[in-house]
């Protein structure tokens, strides 16, 4: 409908990597090192500092984002984030002139790249489960969702007022024992363990025959009720399963960002240390 | 034995104290009469700790009794020192059964046997002491009442509230929180009351919080239980208690009794006064409410002023030194000589009595320009509107040619067409000589329309001739029109409602002067939205240029106003100029193409189906937001606390979605804001750039609240102070940013007062809603743009 970051302002931040990485790729081929290429040359400084500047301005982004008004748009710096963050695969790997090992500098990389690598995922999941929020819920909000819940949760309680134990305790333990969320597994696999709601839902579906004539009426609306609220409960699962999925790689992204920039720092003291 | 004074005041509301504080002043020997044991008793049954508002706030007070707004406790407490300390000679339990006698001789009969003699008497007994009551068998129980102190005192009974007045529905409202409560109403809906008590009302019925008996009448009571005449026969209904709120009238019976003319049989009448409050009978005057001035500011100057008025004193009104001071500019001419100029000059103005017009000139400003003084500019949003009372101005009617003008004299107006349309100025005005200017903002204007018939009809001729000429026929001679605009009307429609209808004949088409209008045609079964047209367009055209029945139907999608043209004279300019019909011609054919390209793609219909739906046809500015991008991260709405004092103005997962657009709780700032019609304090405004925003004149009453039809306000408290961002970030301190997004408990002493959406007019950078959105799916759009057909056709 309209552009997001992706094609911000006619892609402008893609054009300004692919020309940083082209100019980095072309710099390393002209370039002659006096022994071979790593960090220590004149090049491999040039690109370190580089990626140094990127890393520290892309870290920034924590900061911009919840510095609210003013001349910017933040669309506009996720754009730049993401692919000017991209081309640090290109110019930091060129800095280190391929030359890894066990070392803390190779450390710092790695680092880099699971977060490099977490971003990836990121843009993955902002493209695709926004769609997929929106199909799920149905234009209803969370809120609504909860609040139906809670009115059959009460429409159920007084229908299995007076119904066998069997039936009773059931519908009791399915409003009293049902939990939405739990451990971030949990929430991330956006299913329930022995729900007790799909269990009683499972174990009225028996019951309905087998209750005594004169309950099966109310016996079978609690079936219904039970089966919608089963259906409400997947939505809601659904919903908080995709909103975490939104959410879970910056919890990998910023802790590892931080790491990164101990790493960075240790990585450019000791060089300089050692020089 | 009848003791005797030179004024005698009878009723201590604010008016009867301040002429009472006044004589005390002057040590005019007085008495100030007053039936029950305590003072303003209008006052003293307001509804427990209610904020008292000292509207309006330009006018001084003059008075020696004190008054500002705060609460009812405050207010009366400070009274009660003053009578004390100032020797008010006030009677309590003393209620005046009649007055006879003349100017110098009159006297009162006070209930107990005492009479009173007096030269003078003030009458300041307001209205409420008349409250309709329910005058039934049986109405003698003690839980009938007929006011409501502090709707917190019940709790858990069943109450029937009789009425169907604002002052019931609020009863009844505030009284559901904590009890069982019933209304009946005598009619078959709630008609005559405010926009925002009606939404309430309905939703409480409608959710079953109010059970409401319609049609009914109270037949009779007893002890525990009311009988209720419906249509379907009589019902009994059990109750603990009975709250009748029917109204008060003025006590006509008593005050005619004293021999004071009504100015007619109206039940709305009020007594017949001088410009000095004197009524029919020489010597008895009659201020406060019951002379037509129910605010207790305005009350009490004329308490004062009819005091020295008795004693001799030619004062002149309160609002004297406020004129003098907006007429500084005009080289010291006396008051009274400038609104004699003014009025004599400007006939829109000319119909109004001499203390509506002061009124009117408070509200104004005069201004004095020089040749080419810009007095506004093409597309700003002011709405107010401008007389010319002396000098000339040019109008640049062509946006592509300021040379295009056309020259007001004096006398005459301009600006409302931005007043009627609520959009932006479609004009430049730009002073031809030294002109001296009335400008009257948007409020004082509709008032004016609304009590004014004669300025109503002034201003209609003008803008219909205005509307006409700018929105159909820019080029064409003025008198060449005569025909169509003496045969044109204006006509209201309201939202929802058929302007034309497919199939039908045509004898009209339409300029649409305010709100908007869709386009719409059956297509296999089906009506499909073809284009949406907002005001300054006309519609119907196409039926008359081809003498075909309609080929669509148009809808209102908000309250709307068109201009109504006459076929005959139309087809007949039609005739006589060429180029017109041509240029018609030209867009005619345009709209065929477009209509083509939308029956093709029923989905764009069905998007402008929906956002009008959602109130977008009248907004000037609307926040959207593209689902598809949205991660749902918040960040719109921690930016928009964050810039506004810690209250987010937009709540972004509320609100309906169609296909991926979502329209979040957020101010539309509407053409017509519905939220302004009813702002005690006048605190709400639109700026420059349509901005409607409230500013701290308000007083947290929650009118506008109610009064939006999209939910966007909040009365909220201030926050609590916040750490900065960096403490936060190094040292986790909280509430970090955009924690804590709304603030409804209260810090001790704070008031609540409404919040809503400024579009960030303050702040650098422009809506920072928009600009925290990391995805770009947060939008904000003029709705003219975004919902044009060609426009919603390129983009998906
Ligand atoms: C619910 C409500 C809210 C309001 N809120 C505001 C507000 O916020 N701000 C504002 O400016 N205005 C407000 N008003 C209006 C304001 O209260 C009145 O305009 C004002 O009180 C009028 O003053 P008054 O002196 O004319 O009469 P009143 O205040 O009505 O006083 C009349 C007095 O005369 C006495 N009396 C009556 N008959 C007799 C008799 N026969 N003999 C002796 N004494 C008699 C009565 O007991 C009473 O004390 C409100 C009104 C109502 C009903
Ligand atoms: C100011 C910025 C930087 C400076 C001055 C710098 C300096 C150097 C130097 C001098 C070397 C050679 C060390 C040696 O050969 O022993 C080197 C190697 C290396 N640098 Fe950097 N660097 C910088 C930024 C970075 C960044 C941003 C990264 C990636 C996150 C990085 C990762 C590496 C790696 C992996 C090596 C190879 C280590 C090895 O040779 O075993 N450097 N750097
Ligand atoms: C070493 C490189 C990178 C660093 C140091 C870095 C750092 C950060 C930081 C600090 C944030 C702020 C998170 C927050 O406060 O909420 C962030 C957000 C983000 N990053 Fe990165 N990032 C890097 C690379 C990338 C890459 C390569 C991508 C994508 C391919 C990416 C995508 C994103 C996205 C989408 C966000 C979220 C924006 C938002 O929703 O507000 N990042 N990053
Ligand atoms: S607050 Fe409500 S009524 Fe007022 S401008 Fe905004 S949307 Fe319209
Ligand atoms: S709450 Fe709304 S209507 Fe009331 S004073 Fe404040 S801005 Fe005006």
């Amino acid at each position: 409908m309209h552009d997001g970051f992706l094609t911000y302002a006619n892609s402008r931040y893609l054009k300004l990597a692919a020309a940083v990485c082209l100019t980095s790729i072309v710099a390393y081929i002209l370039y002659e090192p006096v022994d071979e290429h790593n960090g220590g040359t004149v090049l491999g400084y040039i690109l370190g500092t580089v990626g140094a500047l990127l890393i520290f301005w892309l870290t920034w982004l924590g900061i911009r984002k919840r510095k609210y008004g003013g001349h910017f748009r933040l669309t506009g710096w996720v754009s730049a984030h993401v692919y000017l963050g991209l081309s640090l695969i290109v110019v930091a790997t060129l800095h280190t002139g391929f030359q890894f090992d066990w070392n803390l500098h190779t450390l710092a990389y790695a680092l880099m790249i699971i977060v490099i690598v977490s971003g990836i995922f990121g843009i993955y999941a902002y493209a695709r489960y926004p769609k997929l929020v929106s199909a799920n819920r149905r234009g209803a909000s969370l809120d609504d969702l909860l609040t139906q819940i809670g009115d059959i949760d009460r429409e159920s309680r007084q229908l299995a007022v007076g119904l066998p134990d069997e039936v009773s305790s059931l519908i009791l333990k399915s409003c009293e024992e049902t939990a939405i969320g739990g451990s971030i597994f949990r929430i991330l696999s956006g299913k329930a363990v022995n729900c007790p709601s799909d269990n009683a839902f499972a174990k009225l579906r028996g019951l309905v025959s087998s209750v005594d004539q004169e309950h099966v009426l109310n016996t079978r609306k609690l079936l219904v009720l039970t089966g919608k609220k089963c259906g409400l409960l997947g939505t809601v699962r659904r919903d908080i399963q995709l909103k975490a999925l939104m959410d879970i790689w910056l919890r990998v992204h910023v802790p590892v960002t931080v790491a990164l920039l101990i790493a960075l720092t240790a990585h450019i003291i000791s060089v300089f240390y050692y020089w | 034995m009848s003791e005797e004074f030179e004024i005698a005041i009878v009723g201590s509301g604010p008016s009867g104290l301040s002429a009472a504080a006044r004589a005390a002043q002057k040590e005019i020997s007085h008495i100030l009469l007053e039936t029950t044991d305590h003072a303003s008793d209008t006052i003293y049954k307001f509804q427990k700790r209610k904020f008292v508002m000292a509207t309006p706030d330009v006018m001084p007070l003059r008075s020696d009794t004190s008054f500002a707004a705060g609460t009812r406790e405050e207010i009366l407490e400070k009274w009660d020192e003053e009578i004390e300390h100032q020797k008010v000679n006030i009677s309590y339990n003393s209620e005046v059964t009649g007055i006879s006698g003349e100017k110098g001789n009159f006297t009162l009969e006070v209930k107990g046997g005492r009479t009173i003699k007096a030269n003078h008497v003030v009458l300041s007994i307001g209205m409420q002491g008349n409250l309709r009551k329910l005058d039934v068998d049986g109405d003698d129980w003690e839980y009938v009442q007929y006011q409501l102190d502090d709707p917190e005192e019940y709790e858990d009974e069943t109450i029937i509230v009789v009425g169907a007045g604002d002052a019931a529905i609020e009863n009844a409202i505030a009284l559901a929180a904590q009890n069982r409560v019933a209304l009946v109403n005598r009619k078959g809906e709630f008609a005559r009351i405010k926009a925002g008590n009606l939404t309430l009302v309905t939703e409480a019925i409608d959710s079953g919080l109010i059970e409401c008996y319609y049609n009914a009448t109270t037949s009779r009571i007893s002890p525990g239980e009311i009988v209720l005449k419906t249509p379907d026969g009589e019902t009994t209904v059990p109750c603990d208690r009975i709250i009748a709120r029917l109204g008060a009238m003025a006590p006509r019976r008593f005050v005619e009794s004293c021999g004071i003319k009504f100015t007619s049989d109206e039940p709305s009448a009020l007594p017949e006064l001088s410009e000095r409050y004197e009524s029919s009978v020489p010597g008895l005057y009659v201020v406060g409410a019951l002379a037509g001035y129910p605010l207790i500011k305005l009350a009490m100057n004329q308490g004062y002023e009819v005091v020295e008025t008795i004693s001799g004193n030619e004062i002149s009104p309160a609002d004297e030194p406020l004129l003098e001071e907006k007429f500084a500019a005009l080289h010291g001419r006396g008051v009274n000589e400038v609104l004699k100029e003014i009025q004599e000059n400007v006939p829109l103005l000319s119909h109004m009595s001499a203390l509506q017009f002061r009124e009117f000139m408070i509200d104004s400003a005069v201004h004095l320009a020089k040749p080419g003084d810009v007095i506004f500019k093409r597309n700003e949003y002011t709405n107010s509107v401008f007389s010319v009372v002396d000098g000339r101005v040019n109008v640049q009617i062509n946006a592509e040619d300021d040379n295009e003008l056309v020259e007001l004299k004096n006398g005459s107006f301009f600006g409302e067409m931005g007043l009627i349309a609520g959009r932006r100025r479609t004009a430049t005005v730009v002073a031809k000589t030294e002109c001296f200017l009335v400008e009257t903002p948007r409020r004082a204007m509709l008032k004016l329309i609304s009590s004014v018939p004669g300025a109503k009809k002034v201003l209609d001729t003008a803008a219909i001739y205005r509307q006409i000429q700018t929105h159909l026929t820019p080029n064409i001679e003025k008198e060449l029109l005569k025909e169509i605009v003496d045969t044109a009307t204006i006509e209201s429609v309201s939202a929802g409602e058929k302007l034309i209808s497919e199939g039908d004949e045509s004898d009209h088409m339409f300029i649409i002067r305010a709100g908007s209008m869709t386009v719409s045609k059956v297509i296999g079964g089906r009506s499909v939205i073809l284009s949406y047209i907002p005001s300054g367009n006309y519609v119907g055209e196409m039926a008359l240029l081809n003498n075909e029945p309609r080929s669509a139907s148009v809808t209102a999608t908000v309250a709307s106003e068109v201009i109504k043209i006459d076929a005959v004279a139309f087809r007949e300019l039609l005739g006589r100029e060429n180029e017109l019909k041509q240029v018609i011609e030209e867009k005619f054919q345009d709209r065929i193409v477009e209509n083509l390209e939308t029956e093709d793609r029923p989905e764009a219909g069905d998007i402008i189906d929906f956002l009008v739906g959602q109130g977008v046809g009248e907004a000037s500015d609307v926040l959207l937001i593209d689902e598809s991008l949205c991660v749902r991260c918040d960040n719109c709405e921690k930016a928009c606390a964050e810039t506004h004092g810690g209250i987010s103005r937009l709540n972004r997962e509320a609100g309906p979605t169609f296909e991926n657009l979502h329209v979040p709780t957020s101010c539309r700032h509407c053409e017509h804001p519905h939220c302004m019609s009813d702002c005690p304090a006048d605190a709400i405004h639109r700026a420059q750039d349509g901005e409607v925003f409230i500013d701290d004149k308000c007083i947290g009453c929650g009118n506008c609240v109610n009064n939006c039809p999209y939910g966007v306000i909040q009365l909220a408290y201030p926050p609590a102070k916040k750490p900065g961002l960096w403490s936060w970030l190094l040292f986790g301190s909280g509430p970090g940013p955009g924690q804590d997004k709304t603030n409804t408990t209260k810090v001790e002493g704070a008031r609540s007062v409404a919040a809503k959406c400024d579009m960030c007019k303050d702040i650098e950078g422009g809506a920072s809603c928009v600009s925290a959105c990391p995805t770009g799916a947060a939008i904000r759009v003029n709705p003219e743009e975004f919902l044009s057909i060609t426009n919603l056709a390129k983009s998906s």
